[in-house]
């Protein structure tokens, strides 16, 4: 199977200047691959940084130091140290990002919300549409909630929006920050089955699952993150990593 | 992919004094891209605007436009009338005072329909047609067509101006803290609209914004501007959730969160 992310020598330090420039070491040294037609579930210990690992993926978070290389077009491309164009063209078509949380503009209906990562790469309306839907009926969020906006939704109806979203676009590499957390056993057993789906089509999958049974259903490897060593008495905590 | 940029800056200078104004400011703007620049009041982003839209000389630097022509053209070589021609018909220019933007003497419907008359349309009918759906895309209520901005409140008024704006489907439009006086329930509105726009037009913008939130949810790409030089610049979410430089830490924590 072909490698579609390759990290190497990752470290991240928080430097807070305006905190008389302390430095939060998070990770040193990461190196590893995740293949297409893999799931590959970040862990450790809270506070490890396997939110700043996954962030770092996505180009959220900028690494110290090492490299981040991503399948894109056939060719590996570097994400650090890339230009901002680059960047936003591969999250366009590579790179799909579940994050914990729902950022959008408000008053925006939902199935709008849904459709628009395919609306941006040219899909028409109708079309994208109607892939929305299918979605939001998988993930159990009935049809009368569809023309709302999901900022009133509660945790798990928005954390299900969210996964639609980025599950919408058959990305190659999709990135999950703990998509199970708020949902239940019938709604998690669907993210299961799509991150199944995924998987098969050949997407690389790279994910933080805290419960143990989602992790177990979609594990191909695991890789623990060790976390730096602490510097100066200083800790990672996870109000600065998360 | 649009691998060509629309608007190249190099190196523009426009100082009033020192530290007052902008200072070797360069960047790419792209086809489909929303550029926002945020930072405390007077550190030279609405100076920066006014350069980048031909309404201030720089005192150095280049600013290269691509017209809808396909010509590269650099904008302080220009004449006034072409300047003011690309203006007319290749920009939008959003005013952070609406007084700035609209003529107040005529109707908010002339207001619309004047810019379209600038390109060249006619048809009385198809003109208030045109404006009528334009005031109900930004939320305004049709029967007040044939009144003067000087009756609107100033909420309204900025949904004029940015109607008036859109209306000739620009190129580029320039922004200057469009959302600034507006309603949050309006601002959210108004925020979708241009987001649509950008998508389905290939817009181009600039916008001026000290609000971090509008910036986040419109701006692929942030500058962040201090005493007029930039600090930093990166993807948007990016500069927020992980800001390298002591100034956007410091900017970045400063923001209330409801």
């Amino acid at each position: 199977m072909q490698t579609m992310i390759e990290v190497q020598g990752l470290t991240k330090v928080f430097t807070l200047h305006n905190q008389g420039g302390i430095k939060l070491p998070v990770f040193d040294g990461i190196d590893f691959i995740a293949k297409q037609g893999e799931c590959t579930v970040l862990f450790g210990e809270s506070g490890s940084g396997k939110s700043t690992l996954l962030r770092s993926l996505y180009a959220n978070y900028l690494p110290t130091s090492g490299s981040i290389a991503v399948r894109h077009r056939g060719e590996m491309t570097a994400i650090t140290g890339a230009a901002s164009q680059t960047l936003l063209e591969i999250r366009r078509e590579t790179i799909g990002y579940v994050s914990q949380f729902l950022r959008v503009i408000p008053r925006v209906a939902t199935l709008d919300v849904v459709a628009q990562p395919l609306r941006e790469r040219g899909v028409n309306v109708a079309t994208a549409h109607a892939k929305a839907a299918e979605l939001l009926e998988q993930l159990h969020i009935p049809e009368r909630l569809w023309s709302l906006p999901p900022g009133t939704f509660s945790g798990g109806e928005q954390q299900r929006v969210n996964i639609a979203r980025g599950f919408i676009v058959d990305y190659p590499i999709l990135l999950l920050d703990e998509p199970t957390a708020s949902l239940d056993q019938r709604n998690a057993a669907v993210v299961v089955d799509l991150i199944r789906q995924a998987r098969n089509r050949g997407t690389a999958v790279v994910g933080i699952f805290h419960d143990a049974e989602v992790r177990d259903a979609v594990a191909d490897q695991i890789f623990h993150v060790n976390p730096a060593r602490k510097a100066d008495g200083l800790h990672t905590n996870e109000g600065v990593s998360a | 992919m649009n691998r060509e940029p629309i608007l190249q800056v190099d190196n523009l200078t426009k100082l009033y004094a020192a530290g007052k104004g902008c200072e070797e400011v360069s960047f790419d703007l792209y086809p489909g891209e929303v550029l926002g620049i945020v930072g405390e009041s007077g550190s030279g982003k609405s100076t920066l605007l006014s350069c980048l839209s031909a309404r201030l000389a720089p005192d150095q630097g280049d600013i290269h436009y691509l017209t809808r022509a396909a010509e590269w053209v650099n904008l302080y070589g220009l004449s006034e009338s072409r300047q003011r021609q690309l203006q007319r018909t290749e920009w939008g220019i959003v005013h952070q005072h609406p007084r700035d933007g609209l003529r107040m003497g005529v109707s908010a419907g002339a207001n619309i329909g004047e810019r379209l008359m600038a390109t060249g349309q006619r048809h009385y009918g198809n003109l208030r047609d045109t404006a009528q759906s334009w005031m109900s895309d930004v939320e305004l209520d049709i029967a007040r067509i044939d009144d003067k901005p000087t009756t609107y409140s100033g909420g309204m008024q900025q949904r004029l101006q940015i109607a008036r704006n859109l209306v000739t489907h620009p190129r580029l439009v320039f922004m200057d803290e469009p959302t600034g006086g507006l309603d949050v329930s309006v601002q959210a509105r108004l925020l979708d609209l241009l987001r649509q726009l950008v998508t389905e037009m290939n817009l181009a913008v600039v916008i001026v914004t000290h609000d971090l939130a509008v910036a986040r949810l419109l701006a692929q790409r942030l500058i962040v501007m201090r005493h007029g030089r930039v600090v930093e610049t990166g993807l948007t979410d990016q500069v927020l959730d992980d800001p390298q430089h002591a100034y956007t830490q410091l900017l970045v924590s400063s923001v209330l969160t409801s």
